[in-house]
């Protein structure tokens, strides 16, 4: 194999990797802190109560992007664990949208083509999800 | 997902709604490592990605159109052979792959560092087009059926298509991820994704996932592929016990 550093598919894999590892570090910083502060404000009790309580069906969630907002601001364990969660989902779709971009800069066509494909059927189910 | 189930007396939806953030954080977690370390084939998995996830996409629409049980019960069957050819003394890696032209035109060769052989492992990517369909099938198998398209992608790759094992199992691993994305955002809108539930589950994946990929590169090949095969028995038996009930 060469070693040049400067070879364009290798740069491909470190843009991709830096995703993942960007995404998988700062999801696991919010999930930790995210029930740290849940405890730390009481947001877990004591007992069986308490387990079902935080385990059984409120029907409450997703709320909405302003009580996400709401809830990150006023430094709410819940909301920091959901904003950790959703980035977690959206790690990979983050990945296949910047190896668009990366593909683009080798200029390779075809995989400009292919991963731009995968990203819009990747749309078109969350879109279909959503009104499912 | 059982253990949330039985001791907690957790839902069963909201089980599978954390089994699934879990297969997300199993993919980031091993795929951040193994495309670092470049074993996984970007480029293959790229081109399948488009396969799996229409398939996943077909997969959900039928859902609740087809009847569950006999289609465990053929990926039963499917999956036990699967573990059976697998099984078979290797033909894969010593001949020679029969050219293909789509592979060399995707540019779907690779080459990975083997740790534990010390060595280069290069390869040659062969039956492209068999490899799409099968993705697709696996795709739609796991939008119905709920299940990991891992069981079928690791073998399509390592028989039809000729890629070593341990490429099979990193680039399976980092398909997988985005596939499983699409269903939990399904599972999210519906709130069913619990965070005192999810968050401690993630958590621990994600570390776990980091140490077995590191694991990977240090094994023999030929122990990933038994525990592989052993994962096929455990998941054709899973899917044979539910055709029956």
């Amino acid at each position: 194999m060469k070693n040049k550093k400067t070879e364009p598919a290798q740069r491909t894999e470190m843009a991709i990797s830096a995703v993942l590892r960007t995404g998988v570090n700062a999801s696991l910083v919010l999930l930790m802190a995210g029930t740290a502060l849940a405890f730390a404000r009481g947001g877990y009790g004591h007992g069986a109560d308490e387990v079902t309580r935080l385990t059984g069906s409120h029907g409450t969630f997703p709320r909405t992007l302003a009580w996400l907002a709401h809830g990150i601001a006023h430094l709410d364990g819940q909301a920091v664990i959901v904003s950790g969660l959703l980035l977690l989902i959206a790690t990979p779709v983050i990945r296949v949208a910047v190896s668009v971009w990366a593909y683009a800069k080798e200029r390779d066509t075809a995989y400009v083509i292919i991963t731009t494909v995968v990203l819009a059927l990747l749309l078109l189910s969350f879109a279909l999800g959503k009104a499912g | 997902m059982p253990a949330a189930t039985l001791l907690l007396g957790v839902s069963i939806q909201k089980a599978i709604a954390a089994s699934i953030i879990s297969v997300i954080a199993t993919s980031n977690g091993a795929a951040s490592s193994y495309v670092r370390e470049r074993i996984t084939n970007l480029r293959l998995g790229m081109v399948l990605e488009i396969a799996t996830v229409s398939g996943a996409l077909v997969g959900a629409c039928l859902a609740g159109a087809v009847g569950g049980r006999s289609l465990f019960l053929l990926f039963g069957i499917v999956l036990g052979f699967t573990a059976w050819s697998m099984s078979r003394p290797k033909r894969t890696g010593t001949g020679p792959i029969k050219p293909d032209p789509w592979a060399d035109r995707l540019r779907l060769h690779g080459a990975f560092f083997d740790q534990a052989q010390g060595a280069e492992v290069s390869y040659r990517v062969g039956r492209t087009k068999t490899g799409l369909a099968v993705s697709a099938v696996a795709g739609v198998v796991s939008g119905l059926l709920g299940i990991g398209g891992g069981v079928l992608k690791v073998p399509v790759m390592n028989l039809a298509m000729g890629v070593p094992i341990k490429a099979c199992t990193a680039t399976s691993n980092f398909m997988i991820g985005v596939t499983a994305a699409t269903s939990a955002a399904v599972y999210f809108m519906r709130g069913e994704v619990l965070p005192f539930i999810a968050a401690p589950v993630a958590a621990g994946v994600l570390l776990g996932a980091r140490t077995g990929a590191r694991l990977l590169g240090r094994v023999s090949a030929a122990l990933v592929r038994r525990v592989f095969i052993g994962v096929l028995l455990v998941s054709a038996v899973q899917m044979l016990i539910k055709a029956i009930q």
